[in-house]
């Protein structure tokens, strides 16, 4: 037990130490907290006021365009020319020129400021609505209050009920985000760190080292120690990013003066802005689905799943590379051990449109895919105890399974050299005696 | 005493036999020559001593005690395909390996500075093993294996990749080991050095056993009463000399000596030729021909099987 300590902070050092790790998880934080202040930052760019000036032509415009924090209408009595004469002048950042109210004419609008496609889809959908409305009261010859009496307001809002009988309601997007990101960071670290794993042995095996400290140790320790070892890098390297992302991330808000509060209202409105009329209390289910998350099953079950991937993998990946020579040669074994972990990331965009599916169940189960399909599931909030439990049971199992094989590969593998191996001898290797 | 007692050992592959019913006596604080040629069954043997592998049937008692993990941190074992971790710095490496013998760290860095001493590599401690030269590495790789005091070591081609001054240092270190009380198994082609540093051998050809005992007492046994004499004269009135119980292996001329290689029925035969000639030529030299260890070897092993050195095997080595 002492000499697996031994070789797990070997593993573990050697690697932590390596500049390449230092760099990625320097470079890692940067970009994500690039991710996600950048959008932001524009966001809240696109919130200076906009100050448009309305030259209406027909009349039928004067104080129909609504105005809002960060987009202000005023009708001007005077000719387009002299608007555009003064526009460098005058606080307007904009003019509108509407010169028709026919069903298919066109508006222009001259800026200093670029309107935003919300703007410009406001607008259009403000002259719409009154050119519909004037052929409506038109045509079947009833007041402008007649008209706004059957105005409808509707908007949708999803709930869904729990076996207990609870009610909550979702917001779609913030699980798709979460399920999403979760399926990427498994396939991600279950990738990058398997492989560091089938490296470390293959360089153990060309350098010849392993002969000496398989005289020292049983190769099962010297495997697992490196599994262990690289996992503990793996969880580093996770941590200091999730550490160093919320610190850049706070730093970053707090020079740039943005208060969150006001981020999230700025990307509700832009979610919503399709939405024909905003709701009495338009962030309620926004705030309602983020309260539903469930926020601490999703950390555990990460780590989880990472671990119990990582092992399923980890384990395979080792045994391929005690099979090889160099890493030219572990293509081969490579194809059907990534197959299934790929096919979960490709099927992850289908198991989000149907969290509860028949697939999404299945794949959530095996224990090939459901490190990653699982990631995807969890967040929409339908998987049942009974499956999560079966699940992490069936992992579990599954690594178990893996790494029994693998020692059993391993442990002759490491000394063959110079023999193409082949899947044949592979199983013959599984009933070697010690 | 026996230090370590291999009995009856076999072991099998899928698709041949390593080791059949070997039997071998290390006595302590000996150098144990373990030879035969490639894909012999050496290797194999070794990796059951160090319990790498396991034989099938048969045991290894490691001072009379049945081997077993313990006895890891008291054998010291140099492979012969040598490798370090490239990308490590010596000093590192040379604890690390000495801890997984079961070193105590302190003790280990101790030890480790005392070596790089003795051969004179103090500057080496920071450099990464990728830094240094082939025979550098050797060195360290040495230093490594005797570093926890093995009671047996097992040193596979040791010399190999050394220079001629390297190669005697080791030979020293070697000796001078069992001096201190090691016992050492050396597996080697090198028939050169078996003669000169080893106390008893051990051929294994084609997974068994074919020849074992003391070099002295080999070289005995394979001596077979030639002498090579060289003489000024005639090279008729020596012939005439001779009788029946003589033959001649070899003869020629060299700067105008003569020189003679004859085999005798007894070495007592020698005696009564060289009265005969003495009075028709003159003697320069009469010395017995004793077998080179690399004679016998070759003997021994074509005895066996005609045909093993011509078809030099690939070393293909099996778990």
């Amino acid at each position: 037990m002492n000499k697996i300590k031994l070789i797990i902070i070997r593993e573990y050092l050697t690697r932590v130490k390596k500049k390449s790790f230092i760099i990625m998880t320097l470079i890692g934080p940067l970009l994500m907290a690039g991710l996600m202040v950048v959008p932001i930052w524009l966001a809240t760019k696109d919130k200076d006021i906009q100050r448009i000036e309305v030259i209406d032509e027909t009349g039928a415009f004067i104080n129909q365009f609504e105005n809002t924090a960060e987009l202000q209408f005023k009708n001007e009595f005077i000719s387009i020319g002299e608007a555009k004469e003064n526009l460098y002048n005058g606080v307007y950042t904009a003019i509108l020129h509407i010169k028709s109210v026919e069903k298919n004419s066109t508006v222009e609008m001259y800026y200093k400021k670029q309107p935003g496609l919300s703007t410009i889809s406001k607008i259009e959908r403000t002259i719409e609505g009154v050119i519909r409305s004037a052929e409506i009261q038109d045509k079947f010859k009833i007041t402008k209050e007649q008209l706004a009496e059957i105005q409808p307001n509707v908007n949708v809002k999803a709930i869904s009920i729990t076996v207990e009988g609870k009610e909550e309601s979702k917001n779609v997007g913030i699980s798709t985000a979460l399920g999403f990101g979760g399926a990427i960071l498994i396939y991600f670290f279950i990738f990058m760190y398997g492989v560091q794993i089938m490296r470390g042995v293959i360089e153990e095996k060309t350098s010849r080292i392993v002969e000496i400290i398989i005289s020292s140790v049983k190769p099962f320790q010297l495997m697992m120690g490196k599994i262990i070892g690289i996992a503990l890098v793996g969880l580093t390297q996770f941590l200091l990013w999730a550490f160093l992302t919320s610190i850049i991330y706070t730093i970053v808000m707090s020079v740039f003066m943005i208060d969150p509060s006001t981020i999230s209202q700025t990307g509700e409105m832009m979610q919503q802005a399709n939405v024909r009329e905003l709701s009495a209390h338009p962030y309620q289910d926004i705030i309602e689905g983020v309260e539903s998350i469930p926020f601490l099953q999703i950390s555990v079950a990460f780590i989880f799943y990472f671990l119990g991937g990582y092992l399923l993998y980890g384990a395979l990946l080792a045994a391929v590379g005690s099979a090889v020579d160099s890493e030219a040669d572990t293509q081969q074994f490579m194809l059907p051990i990534t197959i299934p972990l790929i096919f979960s990331f490709v099927v992850a965009q289908t198991v989000m449109e149907n969290p509860d599916g028949v697939m999404a169940f299945w794949l959530s189960i095996i224990p090939f895919t459901s490190p990653v399909i699982m990631m995807v599931r969890i967040p929409f909030g339908g998987v049942e105890t009974w499956e999560l439990l079966l699940s992490m049971v069936l992992l579990i199992l599954g690594f178990l399974g893996t790494t029994w094989v693998a020692a059993k590969i391993y442990r002759t593998g490491i000394l063959m050299y110079g023999k193409k191996i082949t899947y044949q001898e592979l199983w013959k290797w599984l009933f070697y005696k010690g | 005493m026996d230090l370590l007692h291999v009995k009856r050992v076999y072991k099998s592959y899928a698709n041949h036999q390593a080791l059949h019913n070997i039997s071998l006596h290390i006595s302590e604080q000996s150098i144990f020559g373990l030879l035969g040629p490639n894909g012999a069954g050496k290797t194999t043997l070794i990796r059951i001593i160090n319990q790498i592998t396991a034989p099938d049937k048969g045991e290894v008692f490691f001072m009379k005690e049945l081997l077993a993990p313990k006895h890891i941190a008291q054998i010291g074992y140099l492979p012969e395909e040598r490798g370090l971790y490239k990308k490590m710095k010596v000093g590192e490496q040379a604890l690390y390996l000495a801890q997984l013998k079961g070193m105590d760290k302190g003790e280990a860095k101790y030890k480790l500075k005392e070596w790089f001493q003795k051969f004179e590599i103090e500057g080496w401690w920071d450099k990464k093993i990728e830094e240094l030269s082939k025979g550098m590495a050797q060195k360290v790789q040495f230093i490594t294996t005797v570093l926890h005091e093995p009671k047996l070591l097992i040193l596979d081609e040791p010399f190999s990749g050394f220079d001629p001054i390297n190669t005697n240092l080791i030979k020293k270190e070697i000796l001078e080991l069992r001096e201190k009380g090691s016992t050492i198994i050396f597996s080697t082609h090198n028939m050169e050095s078996v003669e000169e540093i080893c106390d008893d051998i051990a051929l294994i050809n084609k997974s068994k056993k074919i020849l074992e005992g003391k070099v002295s007492d080999i070289k005995e046994a394979y001596k077979s009463n030639v002498f090579e004499i060289t003489f000024l004269g005639n090279m008729i009135a020596f012939s005439n000399a001779l009788w029946t119980a003589f033959e001649i292996l070899e003869s020629g001329q060299e700067n105008g000596r003569m020189k003679v290689v004859i085999r005798a029925n007894k070495v007592s035969d020698v005696n009564q030729l060289i009265k005969t000639i003495v009075n028709d030529v003159q003697i320069l030299s009469v010395h017995e021909i004793t077998p080179s260890m690399n004679d016998i070897f070759i003997q021994k092993v074509q005895e066996v099987m005609p045909e093993t050195l011509e078809e030099e095997e690939e070393e293909v080595i099996h778990e």
